[in-house]
């Protein structure tokens, strides 16, 4: 789901490339305070995480499968600028050794893929987890949302740029609506494997989720028992 | 690791020695996307575009002949394309302006020529990229990108990405031969139920690989840089060689502009 090179005029991809040049320079200087000196390493791992688990086909019901575009499980997961890097760099990779997204695209995808739908995403997800009461619940229906809002957000940034840059005479009303549709659609698939999989790590090791800090402050130590069990001499 | 980095990021390199292997991966780099912006630049609705996009390919594909990609490989390449062929189709009927008749259905000749403007511009841009891929190692496309002035910091991330890549996706790999051995098949969104913490998992383990990387390479001197190679000046007979492919689409771009 990349813009291929020809979809917008030059003047708009050199624009969104000038955005999302800097945007990643933000997110270089936000991910250092969000990570410190292991973001290289870790963020690392973590778009090779984004990169593979791309290339996982969930099932969405009614026999069609999707895969996650993962902005909105990066953000959670690490932080959101360090999500910005992990979705960047693995556009980056896609554009140059698979051909996927075109090169002088590359900063549109970067600004509507990375800077827009984690930054949309992400800011539900900060309202949300604000409003609701601090549990394990509302960090996954946050997310959710989150995920959920992201992808036609995304897409309808896309039609926004296809209005001033696009190549074709096209009605905006009619692809805004055709591409909000079927990305709402997309949205589900992306909102139920978001919640997936931030359920998961939740239980496993929830220290790891950068979304879920409040959670893990609010958990109390268990008080051992005082007196020894009889059985137990 | 050298000479043929496997795995899903190395699987777009060809091993070779043509003149496009040997030139440097920084010059390659600015050549296909001056290339692609060539391409993009091309008014979609002059009468003079198909020439020029001819051109364009002809260059392209003398190309692929010299860094010996062959037909094949480039047509796989291509399948990359096939979700925004569909939206490209779909313009002919949506765009405004007059209608023309084609095949007996009435299509919009705006539309028309925007939709075949996109597709010939996109498959150019991924045909050069292509021969991109296909000639430059990953960690050699890494090196051009750091030459280039990426900041050092997205560089090292992109680093650890393709040298991890290949890990973490045959985590997945053992992981989903796992499940199918013992008899999932996930065909409807209760696999959400396996395929979730699956998912979670393989987060869990790049996380805490990644963690022990980095102590790892604080014990051998990490310092938050990493120590460059030798910087070697890069010819003019090499810069021009790489440069034939932008400079002669621009050469065509600039003469469909003065004669058409």
């Amino acid at each position: 789901m990349h813009v291929p090179d020809g979809f917008l005029d030059a003047p708009t991809s050199v624009a969104t490339a000038a955005v999302a040049a800097g945007g990643v320079a933000l997110a270089l200087r936000g991910a250092r305070r969000e990570l410190d000196e292991r973001t290289a390493p870790l963020a690392g791992l973590t778009a090779a995480f984004v990169f593979a688990v791309q290339m996982v086909n969930f099932p969405v019901g009614a026999g069609t499968s999707g895969h996650l575009m993962g902005g909105v499980l990066a953000a959670v997961l690490v932080g959101p600028w360090t999500a910005v890097l992990c979705m960047t760099v693995v556009l980056v990779v896609q554009a140059l050794l698979f051909a996927d997204g075109g090169l002088t695209a590359l900063g549109t995808n970067v600004t509507l893929l990375g800077l827009v739908a984690i930054a949309v995403g992400w800011a539900v997800f900060r309202l949300l987890t604000a409003v609701l009461p601090t549990t394990r619940g509302s960090v996954l229906a946050a997310a959710g949302t989150a995920a959920f809002v992201s992808v036609p957000v995304a897409a309808l940034a896309f039609v926004g740029l296809f209005a001033v840059g696009g190549v074709a005479d096209v009605a905006v009303g009619t692809v805004a609506a055709a591409m909000g549709g079927v990305h709402v659609l997309i949205g589900l698939g992306e909102a139920a494997i978001t919640v997936a999989v931030v359920g998961a790590v939740l239980a496993v090791r929830p220290d790891l989720v950068h979304g879920a800090r409040a959670l893990r402050r609010a958990a109390l130590l268990a008080e051992r028992p005082t007196s020894v069990p009889a059985g137990a001499r | 690791m050298a000479a043929v980095h496997g795995g899903v990021l190395g699987a777009a390199y060809l091993a070779g020695d043509s003149p496009v292997h040997r030139l440097e991966p920084h010059a390659k780099v600015v050549a296909v996307l001056g290339f692609a912006l060539v391409a993009v630049a091309t008014p979609v609705h002059a009468a003079w575009s198909w020439t020029a996009y001819g051109g364009y390919l002809a260059l392209v594909l003398l190309a692929a002949a010299v860094a010996g990609v062959g037909p094949g490989r480039l047509a796989r390449g291509l399948a990359i394309e096939v979700p925004f062929v569909l939206f490209a189709l779909l313009l002919p009927f949506v765009a405004q302006g007059p209608r023309v008749e084609v095949a007996g259905i009435a299509v919009s000749e705006s539309g028309l020529a925007a939709a075949g403007g996109l597709l010939a511009k996109a498959t150019l841009s991924v045909l050069a990229a292509v021969v991109l891929s296909a000639t430059t190692e990953p960690r050699a496309l890494l090196t051009g990108l750091e030459r280039l002035r990426l900041p050092s910091l997205l560089v090292q991330i992109l680093m650890f990405m393709i040298r991890y890549a290949d890990v973490v996706g045959g985590e997945l790999r053992r992981m989903r031969v796992a499940r199918e051995s013992r008899g999932f098949e996930g065909r409807n969104l209760g696999a959400l139920r396996v395929l979730g913490p699956a998912a979670g998992s393989l987060f869990i383990r790049s996380y805490e690989r990644g963690e022990r990387v980095h102590l790892a390479m604080l014990s051998r001197g990490y310092t938050g840089r990493m120590p460059g190679g030798p910087v070697t000046a890069v010819p003019v007979r090499a810069w021009l060689t790489a440069l034939v492919l932008p400079l002669g689409a621009a050469a065509v771009l600039v003469s469909g502009l003065l004669l058409g």
